[in-house]
């Protein structure tokens, strides 16, 4: 039971995040677009539970939720998003990168796509390794029409690279039904085709992905190579906040949210679970002050100053 | 002391480099049984087997996206894009993941990644297997960019590039493989951004990259016949350029000619031009000049590549016009 409790707060975090930094944005503190992570809070933290520190995640520019479902500390991460001298990368990141190599967490991105191949890249030397770390990249839909998923998926089964190819479908490719650019809807299909095992998952269903993720990550371990994910979700906001959703009915919006991912595992855990609906309000109590402590940190804390703009633009080590 | 060629000097520094660290790899199209496309990695796959050699599909994206993954996991890999004229295929991996980790994440992980790759320059190999697109990725923060001209360089640089924590974009030369060089015995170890000046003189500097090192060193003999001496430089770095030594020269001879196999609006010349102009331009006795192919697409066929390019008579010529 002490794991379906850790899912739980693991999902709750990120829903509040999200929705705090949200108000954020709407009342004109948060510098910069955001990318809300809302409504797939089971994909990130349905896979992550499999991993250890040691495994290896990359995230995407809709990162938050892997940051934290990879256990990524709260508040530097929160730093990080208002570009901040505290955040986890010094501010230099912003809201589409952070990283955390002790934990494995190689970074974000903000070039759709792009993250695959180079999470392959972190599997090739899991594989070097030998030691059964895996590699997992997520991604969403619309990278699964860049060249970068061709070549990843292709390498990595050629290799029987430790990778998870895990693509949130959240339905929309930026400001494009997925529909409109695809022959076929379900990225899992393309699985066969590339010699490699291909699972559709209902991604709102926290277990589901666990129980799914559990397969690929044992797989991988095993040696006997990657299997791709297709978690079928919706983004509950725009490409951005601020987007204004024209392309969609708000009809469509509220069925998918009456599929809510976090309320929909809180009933399971007290109608099948005989867990304490009070216990569960605790815990959401708690997290909210964590998450309100964060943003105000960050809404304090200074931006890094100017004059370190060049920092860090060559790593220091010439010949050793 | 052992003659060798450019391409043995490049194998013996990449073989001598994945001796002493078994974190080096070598991925590319056709590296492994092959031995390379063009044979530069002979004798490694035996060597090291075949996951630290190894070939991958014609993905030239994902070939240096695994560099950048393993880079920043404990590796140093070595990936190779057969010719550059294949970059826009992987650019983005390599001037928005490999050039910019290291500074976006506040260093945190390093990019210890060799992208090594061939510029076809006069082998009339056609449009699409002969450009020297140096400038391209010299202008990226974060990327070194290194060009040698010589065996000895070669090898030098190579382990250099290796052993450096920066991305380095490493530019072979396909027409230099058979140009044999003495190599001492032992460590040669060459610092990357550091220009060789090649021959000393005080009347013209001739800053000359790649292919067009040994035309100038050429030309330079001519001259010297006529009694004019000629200094010549190699930057063999490209980014980050040595200025200091180009400036220090020109100080001394008052007049500056750039020659390279690339072409000349917003390219290398141009650069080495406002650098001169910048630092130097009260010393001047003449207007810096560049001496490149003339703007188009190099087409198939040895003719038009010697029409083209720059070639020690037509480099002497620069020379004499800037003395008038």
């Amino acid at each position: 039971m002490n794991d379906f409790i850790e899912l739980f707060e693991r999902m709750m975090l990120i829903r509040l995040c999200e929705e705090q930094l949200n108000e954020a944005f709407a009342k004109n503190l948060f510098p910069g677009y955001i990318h809300s992570y809302l409504g797939q809070e089971a994909c990130a933290v349905g896979v992550c539970a499999l991993l250890d520190d040691r495994d290896y995640i990359m995230s995407n520019h809709r990162g938050r939720g892997h940051y934290l479902a990879k256990g990524m500390a709260l508040e530097p991460m929160v730093a990080e998003m208002f570009g901040k001298e505290t955040g986890i990368c010094g501010g230099r990141g912003g809201e589409m990168h952070a990283a955390d190599p002790d934990l494995g967490i190689l970074g974000g991105n903000g070039i759709v796509g792009a993250g695959l191949p180079i999470a392959a890249g972190a599997a090739y030397s899991a594989q070097l390794e030998g030691k059964g770390r895996v590699s997992v990249a997520f991604f969403g839909e619309g990278a699964s029409n860049n060249g970068s998923f061709n070549e990843t998926m292709n390498v990595a089964a050629a290799w029987k690279l430790p990778l998870l190819l895990v693509c949130e479908n959240n339905l929309y490719a930026e400001m494009t039904p997925f529909s409109e650019t695809v022959g076929e809807e379900d990225v899992a299909r393309r699985a066969e085709g590339y010699g490699m095992p291909g699972e559709i998952v209902d991604g709102n269903d926290v277990l589901a992905v666990r129980e799914a993720a559990a397969r690929a990550v044992a797989r991988a371990r095993d040696g006997h190579g990657p299997t791709l994910l297709e978690l079928k979700t919706y983004r509950w906001g725009g490409h951005f906040q601020g987007d204004p959703r024209n392309y969609r009915s708000r009809e469509e919006e509220k069925a998918w949210m009456e599929k809510c991912p976090v309320a929909r595992f809180r009933k399971t855990l007290v109608e099948e679970h005989g867990v304490a609906e009070a216990d569960l309000a605790e815990i959401e109590e708690k997290l909210r002050g964590q998450v309100e402590v964060a943003i105000e940190k960050a809404l304090e804390a200074e931006v890094p100053p100017p004059e370190t703009a060049m920092d860090h633009v060559f790593a220091a080590s010439g010949v050793k | 002391m052992a003659s060798k060629n450019y391409c043995w000097a490049l194998i013996d520094a990449l073989r001598e480099e994945m001796e002493r660290d078994p974190a080096t790899l070598l991925i590319g199209e056709d590296v492994g049984a092959a031995g390379g496309a063009f044979g530069t990695s002979r004798g490694l796959l035996d060597a090291f087997g075949p996951l630290r050699v190894r070939d991958t599909p014609i993905s030239e994206e994902i070939i240096v996206g695994l560099g950048v993954g393993a880079a920043m996991t404990g590796q140093r890999p070595i990936v190779e894009i057969m010719f550059m004229d294949f970059l826009g295929l992987c650019l983005d991996q390599i001037f928005n993941q490999a050039a910019k980790t290291h500074y976006i994440y506040n260093g945190a992980f390093k990019m210890p990644l060799v992208i090594r790759t061939s510029a076809a320059v006069e082998m009339g190999i056609g449009p699409h297997h002969s450009q020297l697109l140096e400038c391209w990725v010299g202008h990226v923060p974060g990327l070194k960019v290194v060009m040698p001209s010589t065996p000895r360089d070669a090898k030098g640089l190579m382990k250099s590039a290796i052993r450096d924590d920066n991305p380095v974009v490493f530019i072979e030369h396909l027409a230099m493989h058979k140009v044999k060089e003495d190599i001492e015995d032992g460590e040669v170890l060459i610092p990357i951004g550091k220009a060789d000046v090649k021959r000393e003189g005080r009347d013209v500097t001739i800053v000359a990259t790649g292919l067009m090192v040994a035309r100038a060193l050429a030309a330079a003999d001519t001259l010297a016949k006529d009694g004019i001496e000629i200094e010549v430089i190699d930057p063999r770095t490209i980014s980050p350029l040595d200025v200091d030594t180009i400036i220090a020269s020109v100080k001394k001879t008052n007049r500056a000619l750039v020659v390279t196999s690339s072409l000349k609006p917003f390219g290398f010349g141009s650069e080495v031009a406002a650098e001169i102009m910048d630092r130097a331009f009260f010393h001047l006795d003449a207007p810096v000049q560049r001496l490149t192919p003339p703007f188009t697409p190099a087409p198939f066929g040895k003719a038009f590549d010697n029409y083209l390019n720059p070639n020690a008579d037509s480099i002497a010529d620069a020379v004499r016009g800037m003395l008038k």
